[in-house]
């Protein structure tokens, strides 16, 4: 396996961060306590944390309007992800983004997006970027079936297969585009099939597999880095919860939904792997679980009590400069 | 030193001076290099549809003299991921009228990140765009889309009259730290005149008055600034003195420099060449009845384009655009 415990250990924390940070938004929202639309990403934490590992802190990273478990993953700062929720003037955007432009650039964290496949070229800009300069960084587009129908997808990825950019572009098929199965308004088998039409390597992984997705993932950045341009990385998921907090799913196979989430939850796979592995105290799992519920509790305490941003905030960062 | 240069080759300056001072700027888009670079087999860059940048791929290389597929919103989306991590680019937009098939990455990306993560990144994006009517370009390539960039909170838009301008405003927009939108009227594109050599900026936001007048302010850009000259002279003789105020920037709007001009003159016509609704020309009359009510001593006039696509036929065209004629008789409504 190739991992150390302590390695193991912190790779279940990042799961296990953001699965609970998640049910914690779940209970928030549904109290009323948070407002605005909330994508959760639950079910979908190997592939966020999978790939994540095999970055640095200075490759970018661009997300969705589901993008809590890129941020996570990318190590984005879970109080301040909270804050930012609450609206509070601490948070990552100081208030002024809310779920779906949660960002963090000294993170490399380019920001969720919530235009479905807008994120896809500032990634592939973001790749530009970095070879014209000659940096070694490469940068990582997440996006999920539903966004490689859009133009945005096809624009970039042409593009980026023509200048060999130093980019993987990540497809998330969590089997719904908001509530219509992926397969009535998807025309190829897997969105991996796309990649022939810019000439562009693609590869599929387990995404409920952490180490899969790891491996693949791993294989397709260091390539990138090398200046062997970019990968499209299918990983197939399911989606725990519905589009968004407060959708009741009547359009989803309820015997299929429950083979995925009690049976291929990716927490539930990663801890048979590495507990296997022998390398993991058999109580630490659980350790960790009650570590990173105080943390979100506390999280959760301090966003309430932090300040809200102040009104004058309406008018700023609107531009750099901005004179008449 | 100044020489005689179209506004096309003072926009050609201007980028390659740009790029000669900051290696952080680079230029990209459909045909900007056109076929460059392949210099050994003798093989000659066209340099835009236009040429208007001709010969800067010979200089600068095809690193940073990019040529995309003809995608625009992924080619404006790519700047945008671009100026957003570390580079200064220039992207053109052939023709504004393909705001149609690029606008979300201007819409809800350029003009929105700085505001939605909170302060925490610019966005030094220079998107270059030839607009209006006057090649016979027909509907799809002839509109004065600048309103609709106007109207998006974020993005800053410049629209120069003549070379000396182009040159000086794009020098300013390369280097700002926002996101740009740069009007290439065709009306102006080829319009030659001595141009300063050497690098400077004209800064945006600053209206120039272009002739001092005392009973009637004409409020003009682009190509409607040598309208508003020519109507201009044409009252002189009537004895009439025009006041002629170039915006040069549609945002930021002086303001200031518009009321100051109604201030001394109590009449104000604005020539705009886009249709009419939802204008620029119909946001200042708003500027004028809102913050200069009582220097008013006429009822505000736009002289625009009528409320229609471009039509194509050249009888036609002359027709839909504004004209020195249509300001006269706009002025001569005011009493």
């Amino acid at each position: 396996m190739g991992f150390t415990g302590p390695e193991l250990a912190e790779i279940y924390r990042r799961m296990r961060t953001i699965r609970s940070f998640e049910e914690k938004l779940h209970e928030l929202v549904s109290a009323g306590k948070i407002g605005g639309f909330m994508h959760l990403y639950a079910g979908q934490e190997a592939i966020a944390v999978g790939v994540c590992a095999q970055l640095a802190e200075a490759d970018i990273v661009g997300s969705t309007h589901r993008g809590h478990g890129h941020c996570v993953a990318k190590g984005v700062d879970v109080k301040a992800m909270m804050a930012e929720l609450f609206g509070r003037s601490t948070g990552t955007n100081r208030g002024k983004g809310g779920s779906m432009h949660i960002a963090d650039i000294d993170k490399g964290m380019l920001g969720a997006n919530g235009i479905v496949g807008g994120g896809i070229p500032l990634v592939t800009g973001a790749a530009l970027t970095a070879q014209v300069l000659g940096r070694e960084n490469v940068a990582v587009s997440f996006f999920g079936d539903g966004a490689t129908n859009q133009g945005q997808f096809h624009e970039s990825l042409t593009m980026a297969a023509n200048w060999e950019l130093p980019v993987v572009y990540v497809c998330e098929n969590n089997g719904f585009g908001e509530f219509t199965p992926t397969e009535f308004v998807v025309p190829v088998k897997d969105i991996a099939d796309r990649a022939s039409s810019y000439g562009m390597r693609a590869v599929i992984a387990d995404g409920m597999d952490f180490f899969d997705v790891y491996e693949k993932a791993g294989e397709a950045i260091a390539l990138a880095r090398k200046g062997e341009g970019p990968t499209l990385l299918e990983c197939k998921t399911y989606r725990f919860y519905g589009h968004y907090v407060g959708d009741q799913t009547p359009y989803r196979n309820k015997e299929e939904a429950e083979e995925w989430i009690q049976n291929r939850d990716p927490l539930d796979i990663f801890e048979t792997k590495a507990s296997e592995a022998g390398v993991v105290e058999p109580d630490e799992f659980r350790r960790i679980d009650g570590e990173v519920a105080a943390l979100l509790n506390e999280a959760v305490e301090e966003a309430e009590a932090a300040p809200l941003p102040s009104i004058a905030e309406v008018l700023t960062d609107v531009y750099v400069r901005y004179e008449g | 030193m100044s020489r005689i240069l179209s506004t096309g080759g003072a926009i050609n300056e201007a980028i390659a001076i740009a790029m000669r001072t900051d290696p952080t700027v680079i230029l990209m888009g459909e045909d900007v290099a056109g076929g460059g670079d392949r210099s050994k087999d003798g093989t000659e860059e066209m340099g835009g549809v236009l040429g208007t940048t001709r010969g800067l791929v010979g200089e600068f290389g095809m690193n940073r003299v990019r040529d995309t597929p003809i995608a625009e919103m992924g080619l404006i989306g790519t700047a945008v991921g671009a100026a957003a991590t570390g580079l200064r680019p220039i992207a053109e937009l052939m023709f504004m009228d393909f705001l149609g098939t690029s606008l979300d990455p201007l819409l809800n990306q350029a003009s929105k990140l700085r505001y939605m993560f909170g302060g925490k990144v610019k966005v030094p994006l220079t998107v270059r765009t030839v607009s209006g009517a006057g090649m016979q370009a027909a509907a799809q390539h002839s509109q004065s889309l600048y309103w609709i960039t106007t109207g998006i909170p974020g993005l800053k838009t410049v629209i120069p009259s003549n070379p000396v301008d182009a040159k000086g405003l794009l020098l300013a927009a390369i280097r700002d730290d926002d996101p740009v939108i740069f009007c290439e009227p065709k009306g102006i594109l080829n319009q030659s005149s001595e141009v300063p050599e050497g690098d400077y900026e004209i800064p945006l936001g600053k209206a120039n008055i272009v002739r001092e007048g005392s009973d009637v302010s004409l409020v003009a850009f682009g190509a409607t600034v040598r309208i508003a000259m020519k109507a201009a002279k044409a009252l002189e003789g009537a004895g009439t003195s025009a006041e002629v105020v170039d915006l040069r920037s549609l945002s930021p709007l002086d303001d200031e420099a518009i009321l100051t001009s109604l201030e001394k003159t109590g009449r104000m016509v604005i020539i705009d060449e886009s249709t009419p609704r939802c204008s620029i020309a119909r946001d200042i009359a708003a500027v004028c009845v809102d913050k200069g009510f009582d220097f008013l001593q006429a009822p505000v006039k736009c002289v625009t384009a009528p409320h229609t696509p471009v039509p194509f036929s050249a009888v036609l065209e002359q027709a839909f655009l504004p004209s020195a004629q249509d300001v006269l008789d706009a002025v001569g409504q005011m009493g």
